[in-house]
């Protein structure tokens, strides 16, 4: 029966390239509203779940959503931005919505000035390229937003306006979030759930569950150390 | 004016403003050399047209749909790249083509010829013009899309397989037209230049694609008008034409 709870149900999942095995039996659900982080070393499958999820990669085991309307940001090495036509972000937006004013307002909504409406994407920074294209993923009201690494490039100041800009919409619309990060501060400050990934499944839990040190070296092989604040 | 020299420039022009606005989307799929070997494949095709007497362009076109299978075959049965396997089949049908190409038509079959045009021939090519520019212009933003990320386009509901093999297609079409005017050497340039000299001048999307257009059809209009002049064969005036406009377009973005 489907729980009207759950966005997303993976049951015994397992991928793999060329018979060389990916993610191993994992098993999870997504409830909605969630902020689920899927922590790891590289290498650990993380990319290759998330393409698997949207069916990008055959897989094997079951993986059913609830959801109307899925949008997805690819990692920066899966994005063009250079030997493009020259479609300016206007045009680009336009792919999605020929509302002018919808448009408009979401320029404005991710922190970016209208005049950039006529600029391409190798006039952009890292910084607002990755912001463009948070407000392109959102344009059509999505209740699910897949992201692989949307701050990887992009300075400190500028990832934390990436995540506190992904944190308005989320508080905004009825938003759930599956997100692909290596920050642990980031895990710590937004995440509602934590799915540590190398392979297969290390632990799940909330950030005060997970970013222990004993999970961390489990998860890494390595003495990583975490400071919580408690004024999150 | 000489009723050839109009069928030629009407047939010229329209198929090099079909080919510049196809060639629009292969720029950015970094595919502007596939026009070459595409050409190249269509030359035992033209080779027997001219020894037996038929239509250039059904000749081009009928070992196109044989190249572009075998391309596609071998591209299921290796783990080879497509660029490496046309390479591979356009080279093999170049080779194939001298066999058997007849020594005194090897200029035609290498530069075109705009010399006996019948008024059919251009309304077919006109008809199929417009066929080919509605069906791209349909798939035109999915392609865009999927050149700035495959994924992002496929998640947007591209179906990136139907529209690649009906982009492949029109090309096909495009060069088995081309070859008719340019022959079977440089189609590659019918496609790739007037897309260059857009780029170099274009603000956005809309005036690329617009640009590209008109710059294809102008530069075969030109390369024939040179050729009524001249007597020069055709083929390569319209690539030099082309060629000048995107220089045109070097010194105007360097202006700006």
């Amino acid at each position: 029966m489907v729980n009207e709870q759950q966005v997303l149900t993976v049951k015994n999942l397992q991928i793999a390239y060329e018979d060389h095995p990916i993610i191993n039996d994992l098993s999870f659900t997504v409830k909605k509203r969630d902020i689920l982080v899927f922590l790891g070393p590289n290498g650990a499958g993380k990319t290759t779940l998330l393409r698997a999820l949207q069916n990008l990669l055959p897989y094997q085991g079951t993986v059913s959503w609830n959801a109307q309307k899925i949008s997805y940001l690819p990692p920066q090495e899966f994005l063009q931005r250079q030997n493009l036509p020259p479609l300016n972000i206007e045009e680009f937006y336009a792919f999605k919505t020929s509302d002018s004013n919808v448009i408009k307002s979401m320029i404005a909504d991710v922190g970016l000035d209208e005049s950039l409406l006529s600029h391409q994407f190798s006039e952009l920074s890292t910084g607002q390229f990755q912001r463009i294209l948070i407000g392109w993923a959102l344009l059509d009201s999505p209740d699910v937003l897949i992201l692989d690494e949307p701050t990887s490039g992009i300075d400190l100041g500028g990832e934390e306006t990436i995540y506190s800009l992904l944190h308005k919409f989320w508080q905004k619309q009825n938003l759930t979030i599956l997100l692909v990060t290596h920050d642990l501060n980031i895990v710590w400050e937004y995440a509602t759930q934590v799915i540590c990934l190398n392979q297969q499944q290390v632990c799940m839990g909330t950030p005060d569950e997970v970013l222990t040190p004993e999970q961390l070296k489990k998860l890494y092989g390595t003495g990583i150390k975490f400071y919580k604040h408690q004024h999150r | 004016m000489n009723t050839q020299i109009l069928l030629a420039l009407i047939l010229s022009g329209t198929i090099g403003a079909i080919a510049g606005y196809l060639g629009s989307l292969m720029l950015s799929k970094r595919m502007a050399l596939m026009g070459g070997a595409l050409g190249h494949l269509t030359l035992p095709g033209v080779a027997l047209a001219l020894l037996y007497d038929f239509d250039v362009s059904v000749g081009a076109t009928l070992f196109l749909a044989f190249g572009v299978l075998l391309i596609w075959l071998l591209e299921q049965k290796t783990r080879l790249h497509l660029e490496a396997l046309t390479a591979v089949v356009f080279s093999t049908s170049l080779a194939t083509a001298f066999l058997f190409l007849p020594k005194e038509e090897i200029d035609i079959a290498l530069l075109g010829d705009v010399s006996q045009i019948t008024s059919t021939t251009v309304l077919v090519t006109v008809i199929i013009s417009i066929a080919l520019f509605f069906t791209v212009k349909k798939i035109y933003s999915s392609m865009v899309l999927a050149s700035i990320s495959s994924d992002l386009a496929q998640t947007s509901g591209v179906n990136l397989k139907l529209n690649n093999a009906l982009y492949l297609i029109c090309i096909a079409v495009t060069v088995a037209l081309g070859v008719r005017i340019v022959g079977g050497l440089m189609t590659a340039a019918l496609l790739a230049i007037p897309a260059c000299t857009a780029k170099n001048i274009s603000k956005n999307l809309s005036q690329y694609t617009i640009i590209s257009t008109i710059a294809g059809g102008l530069a075969c209009m030109l390369g024939v008008i040179a050729y009524a002049i001249s007597d020069v064969p055709a083929g390569p005036l319209i690539i030099i034409a082309s060629a000048l406009l995107f220089l045109i377009s070097v010194f105007k973005r360097q202006k700006s």
